[in-house]
């Protein structure tokens, strides 16, 4: 079956079409992001442009760049999916809206997709991994593990209190006067910095929770920096090589936990670690994991980053997994702002 | 009248949150000033925790998706961020001011003249020289006490 997977949750927007054959096997025959065509770079909050207006100003023409670059026309896909929430309203309601369209003119079934499931999906579609594994989620949003037993069936066990891990990235750029985006600049920065020079706390740690904390950590990384100013490049590099070791450690840390409660939860199951999100782009975290996976023994799946970020791949695979099991949605779904994992309508077919 | 005063730490200004919130009506819009890292969405989320009433509800940061809609008693509350805001304009989308009895409360409202103008109540949040605590300022334009 093809699918069409449309996303417009927050700043992307992006189209894609999906082949799933009966083997559960998936070829992503297009995959169109607006801010790959308009060559921004990876990791959380980069794209400028926020508004509901662009994404209906581009939407028509990614669409039709999706079919195009898959050779298949609209009528000939299977089913409409669209990201349905959570997500800022306005962009929601414009590729959900038109996803409804879509279906009521064709004839197609409509999916109506939670975003975090598409993250927690994706490494099926490049991977191609059985249920159940451990997702953890990282991006400018949201930064949390999930247990995914399987489609539609989800346990959150941990979630940021506060900001997420890509929007700390983004703010301590911003503190240090680096540019946008702010994930990739501080790496880059950090590459040639000391990262024992500045202890930053690491909140929450000594707790037993898998909640994250990152709001008091902007602080202290802006306090170090009022206490070195005025601030050469090498103090900027410093803080920035500091505050990434300790994101990598609270990461890392938390994963270990993560997958200890998941070996005692679920005896007998091969250890897996799933990781999406933009923030998986950050070399020193994703090394950071892999140790964690490593003495945890631990398999540990990073899909390629263009699927980690937001894209319509990951939509239309979500729609291609609740299709292949005959779950499809109402036309008179609700967009939704928050639609956390595990909320009851989150069963084949959205019933609550 | 500007009520000044300094927050000593995490449970002063949750309390002072939680003042601000007794006095809210529908209708009202606060706006959080402050640079990053003052503290504008900790004093927010016990805003928005006392309003819904839950003290353990998820109130995480709205800098990503900018609003973040809550339902407290009869009326919406939405805890908004214009942070990642480029143009003025963009805040007519965000359907800050849809529902007249919504209570909005705005981090970095510099980002829009409109907002200002709409407001009903100003936070202002600043970091103390070495870091320890806070200092606040607070007012609301029709002179409530709270």
């Amino acid at each position: 079956m093809r699918v069409l997977g449309i996303e417009t949750s927050c700043d992307e927007t992006a189209a894609s079409i999906v082949e799933r054959d009966a083997a559960g096997r998936a070829t992503i025959l297009s995959n169109v992001v607006r801010s790959q065509l308009e060559e921004h770079a990876p990791y959380g909050g980069v794209v400028p442009e926020l508004a509901a207006r662009a994404h209906v100003s581009h939407l028509d023409r990614i669409i039709a760049k999706a079919a195009e670059t898959a050779g298949v026309k609209l009528d000939e896909v299977d089913a409409i999916a669209a990201t349905a929430g959570p997500g800022l309203i306005g962009g929601v309601l414009v590729g959900l809206t038109t996803a409804k369209a879509l279906a009521a003119a064709l004839g197609k079934p409509l999916i109506a997709v939670n975003h975090l499931e598409a993250h927690a999906l994706t490494a099926r579609l490049t991977d191609g991994i059985a249920f159940p594994y451990l997702m953890l989620l990282v991006s400018g949003g949201h930064s949390q593990f999930v247990l995914v037993r399987g489609v539609g069936d989800y346990e959150r066990w941990g979630t940021t209190i506060d900001d997420a891990l890509g929007e700390a990235f983004d703010k301590v750029a911003k503190l240090l006067g680096l540019g946008n985006p702010g994930g990739p600049e501080v790496e880059k920065m950090a590459a040639k910095g000391d990262p024992r020079r500045f202890n930053f706390p690491r909140p929450l740690l000594k707790e037993a929770r898998l909640d994250f904390s990152f709001s008091g950590l902007k602080t202290a990384v802006r306090l170090a920096a009022e206490q070195a100013a005025p601030l050469t490049d090498q103090d900027v590099a410093d803080i920035c090589a500091s505050f990434q070791r300790t994101v990598a450690e609270i990461v890392a840390t938390r994963a270990r936990s993560a997958l200890q409660k998941y070996a005692a939860e679920l005896p007998g199951q091969p250890l897996r670690l799933v990781v999406a999100g933009g923030v998986a782009a950050n070399k020193a975290i994703g090394a950071a994991l892999r140790e964690a996976a490593a003495a945890s023994g631990a398999e540990l799946i990073i899909p390629p980053i263009p699927l980690c970020t937001d894209n319509g791949a990951m939509v239309a695979w979500a729609g291609a997994e609740r299709l292949a099991l005959g779950s499809s949605d109402r036309l008179d779904i609700s967009a939704k702002a928050r639609w956390p994992l595990d909320s009851e309508d989150m069963g084949l077919n959205h019933a609550a | 009248m500007t009520e000044t005063l300094f927050l000593a730490d995490d449970d002063a200004t949750a309390d002072l949150g939680r003042r601000i919130a007794a006095v809210l009506r529908p209708g009202d819009l606060v706006l959080l000033e402050g640079d990053l890292g003052a503290g504008k969405t900790a004093l927010a989320r016990t805003i928005v925790r006392t309003l819904v009433g839950d003290e353990r509800l998820d109130v995480p940061s709205p800098s990503f998706a900018l609003v973040q809609p809550y339902e407290a008693k009869g009326h919406p509350v939405l805890h908004a961020d214009l942070y990642r805001l480029t143009s003025p304009h963009e805040v007519d989308e965000l359907g800050l001011f849809d529902r007249t009895d919504a209570i909005v409360l705005v981090e970095w409202p510099e980002r829009s003249d409109e907002v200002r103008q709409q407001a009903t109540a100003q936070v202002m949040l600043s970091v103390p020289r070495g870091g320890a605590g806070r200092n606040a300022s607070v007012a609301f334009v029709d002179g409530r006490g709270f």
